[in-house]
């Protein structure tokens, strides 16, 4: 008898994929933990292992299609008698919150309201279940305007709402739940990476004639964050109720701007990398970032995270810190600047280093002498004058 | 405008009719002489004599099928079954003959016959008096089956079956003859065949029902408003041919769905409509549709008790009114 495959769940706060490619056909033989369809989520592609062995019977969810975790998306028979898995706990209690009557269903779908959303409105049916009346009043609700919006419109210049797409709640999800959890501080100093601006400007084209890759700012930023990291374990880290975690090793995020929205591939053990691996894991990252590419693990297992949005000119962030971790380095735009340099004035290539971190991990003393760490090896780039 | 009895809201269609048209006989049981067992043709032999008011053996397939003979010859018969229970014997005729006139001729004949069948339970009328049969005959193509249950659409539906070319069953619940009045035009006028009507507005359950169960339904409506619940109340009057439009157009509206009906709920009539709602109205749902009906027993009980018992009503519905809007 034909067994429904469902959407497994693909991480806590992953609650919709979209099937990708389907690698096998209906009749075709599959092994077990053979790859059967590609998922596409907000985070990752990832290729879907056949739970069991047997026989691909029907594909119940086309290409292209997104659905949320739990939804079957193909019949399979089994080659042996197979017994499906209980649901965790969780799962039932969420899947029974949110049967919906298909005339909810379809409201929510003509008013583009997104299952996590509903999850949010109350019912009042049997067994919690969200009512026509509930649904209609949450519309209400949310329609209802604020005193500025009520100022009388202008012929096309009327509120719009987007739709969240997954990867924009997943941002907004996770950076809330940091902002929630994390009492954040700031620290912020200024670098004169004047000679390091020279010694890229110079040896870049070398570079890339040599090794075959771009040389970055982010790469020298990487190389620094790694010796601020070596100086200060604690930043490291990561608050636990028990106490807190140092890591062991130093996997350091960075924030990368796509068009599908930010994504934070990892940098594995980035202390262990010379400059020239640095570069290359990098662009290589990077690369995949933008292509939509990365996988699971490229994106899984950061201690630390690095944003650079100097790339975009400003000269002053306040990052959010990727949760759990205990601190994010952020890197801000080198400007031109006249600074006091003995008794004169120079114009001298000046950017800030700015820190936020977990306060309950250490207090704005290691922040600053981290932060110095940092800013004393991007000064100490190798001049090239001559 | 006179108020009038059920039966007598009859009883004045038949005079109307065969004072209209000298085409419309009347035969059955005890029809001419004692004007009917429940007198809805009283006063008809006095008035047109035995020629077109006749009385006929106990034996309903002749009825059926002398009337049949009649239609297709001309005449315009109306067929007095006593009690829906003693159908049965013209199944044949009306299936196999009446039903399928047009259709075996090829469009050349039609069957211009109106039977009426007093149905459903009444007080201690028990095993042989009390059957609801409409859902045999409203699966058949070729019949019109209708179900007046207001004195007003008697008259008025009564005409139309006279006045329609093909076959029309035409069910009257006998509780209906003594106990329900209401407002009669005395001039001419057709209810026609086909829509159903909205007897009561409301905006958070549609009832779905006919026959005598219409008014224990408007009862049970009443009881739960109190409660905040305004049901709608859709009473069908013609079973086949269905008006599918006023059905789906008040799921639209209410988005819940209780088809209430006297017959035995399992492959009742009522499941047509519930099927027709799941299949033409899923989106518009809120909830479950739901049928309540008679319990599944061989026939309505003749001890007092027992028959309260079998029969769905105004309490029973309020019931399954409260659990669908509780949904």
């Amino acid at each position: 008898m034909p067994v429904e495959v469902k959407l497994p769940q693909l991480g806590e706060t992953v609650y919709e994929a979209t099937v990708g490619r389907w690698l096998k056909r209906p009749g075709d033989r599959v092994e077990r933990f053979e790859p059967l369809v590609e998922l596409v989520t907000e985070k990752v592609n990832v290729e879907m292992p056949a739970p069991f062995g047997g026989r691909l019977v029907e594909i119940l969810v086309p290409e292209g299609q997104t659905i949320p975790a739990g939804t079957p998306i193909a019949l399979m028979e089994a080659a042996e008698p197979v017994t499906e898995p209980a649901p965790a706990e969780g799962r039932s209690a969420e899947e029974r919150s949110l049967r919906l009557s298909p005339l909810v269903a379809r409201l929510a779908r003509e008013h583009g309201i997104s299952l996590e959303e509903l999850e949010r409105v109350p019912g009042t049916g049997a067994g919690g279940r969200i009512t026509k009346h509930d649904l209609l009043r949450h519309l209400e609700e949310r329609r209802t305007p604020t005193p500025l919006e009520t100022a009388p419109g202008k012929g096309e210049r009327e509120d719009r709402l987007v739709p969240l797409d997954p990867v924009r709640r997943t941002i907004a999800e996770r950076l809330s739940r940091s902002v929630r959890e994390i009492p954040h501080a700031y620290a912020l100093v200024e670098a004169d990476v004047t000679d390091l601006v020279r010694y890229y400007e110079r040896s870049r084209e070398e570079f890339e004639r040599r090794y075959g890759v771009r040389l970055t700012y982010t790469a020298f930023f990487l190389r620094a964050a790694v010796e601020g990291l070596r100086a200060y374990p604690v930043v490291n880290a990561q608050w636990t109720e028990e106490g807190i975690l140092l890591r062991g090793r130093v996997h350091i995020g960075v924030a990368v701007s796509t068009e599908g929205g930010l994504r934070v591939p990892v940098i594995r053990d980035a202390d262990e990398k010379s400059l020239v691996g640095i570069v290359r894991d990098l662009d290589r990252l990077v690369r995949r970032a933008r292509e939509g590419q990365l996988s699971l693990e490229e994106v899984q297992g950061g201690t630390f995270t690095l944003t650079n949005p100097g790339v975009f000119g400003s000269i002053w962030s306040m990052p959010i810190i990727h949760h759990p971790q205990a601190a994010i380095l952020v890197t801000d735009a080198i400007t031109k600047r006249p600074v006091v340099r003995g008794e004169g004035i120079a114009i001298r290539s000046i950017m800030h280093l700015g820190l936020a971190f977990d306060h309950r991990i250490f207090d704005g003393e290691v922040a600053v002498r981290f932060l110095n760490r940092v800013k004393e090896c991007l000064e100490a780039v190798e001049p090239v004058t001559r | 405008m006179p108020e009038l009895r059920y039966l007598d809201a009859l009883n004045r269609a038949h005079h109307e009719e065969m004072a209209r048209d000298e085409r419309v006989v009347v035969l059955g049981e005890d029809v001419g002489a004692k004007g009917g067992v429940f007198g809805v043709t009283a006063g008809l032999l006095d008035r047109f004599g035995e020629e077109r008011v006749i009385d006929t053996p106990l034996a309903e397939s002749a009825i059926v099928g002398c009337a049949i003979g009649m239609a297709v010859n001309g005449l315009r018969p109306i067929a007095e079954i006593q009690f829906a229970d003693f159908l049965h014997p013209a199944f044949d005729q009306i299936v196999s003959e009446a039903a399928r006139m047009r259709y075996r001729s090829n469009g050349a004949f039609g069957c211009p016959l109106v039977i009426r069948v007093p149905y459903g339970g009444a007080h201690g009328t028990a095993l042989y008096h009390s059957q609801c049969v409409e859902a045999f005959y409203a699966h058949v193509p070729g019949l019109k089956v209708v179900v007046p249950s207001t004195p007003y659409d008697a008259k008025g539906m009564l005409k139309a079956a006279v006045r329609d070319p093909d076959p029309v069953l035409f069910l009257e619940h006998k509780r209906l003859y003594r106990t329900v009045r209401g407002e009669v035009p005395e001039e001419d006028y057709e209810v026609p065949i086909g829509p159903a009507v909205v007897r009561r507005p409301g905006r958070h359950l549609s009832v779905f029902t006919y026959g005598w169960m219409l008014h224990e339904t408007l009862r049970a409506a009443e009881m739960v408003r109190p409660e905040g619940i305004e049901v709608e109340v859709v009473e069908l009057r013609t079973l086949r041919p269905l008006d599918k439009v006023t059905v789906l157009r008040s799921v639209a509206k209410t988005n819940k769905a209780l088809v209430v009906y006297e017959d035995n709920r399992f492959c009742g009539y009522g499941a047509e409509i519930a099927a027709l709602i799941a299949e033409e109205a899923f989106e518009d749902l809120d909830g479950p549709v739901m049928r309540l009906g008679g319990p599944d027993v061989p026939a309505v009980p003749f001890a007092r008790s027992l028959e309260e018992a079998w029969m769905p009503d105004a309490d029973r519905i309020a019931q399954a009114i409260r659990r669908l809007a509780r949904y």
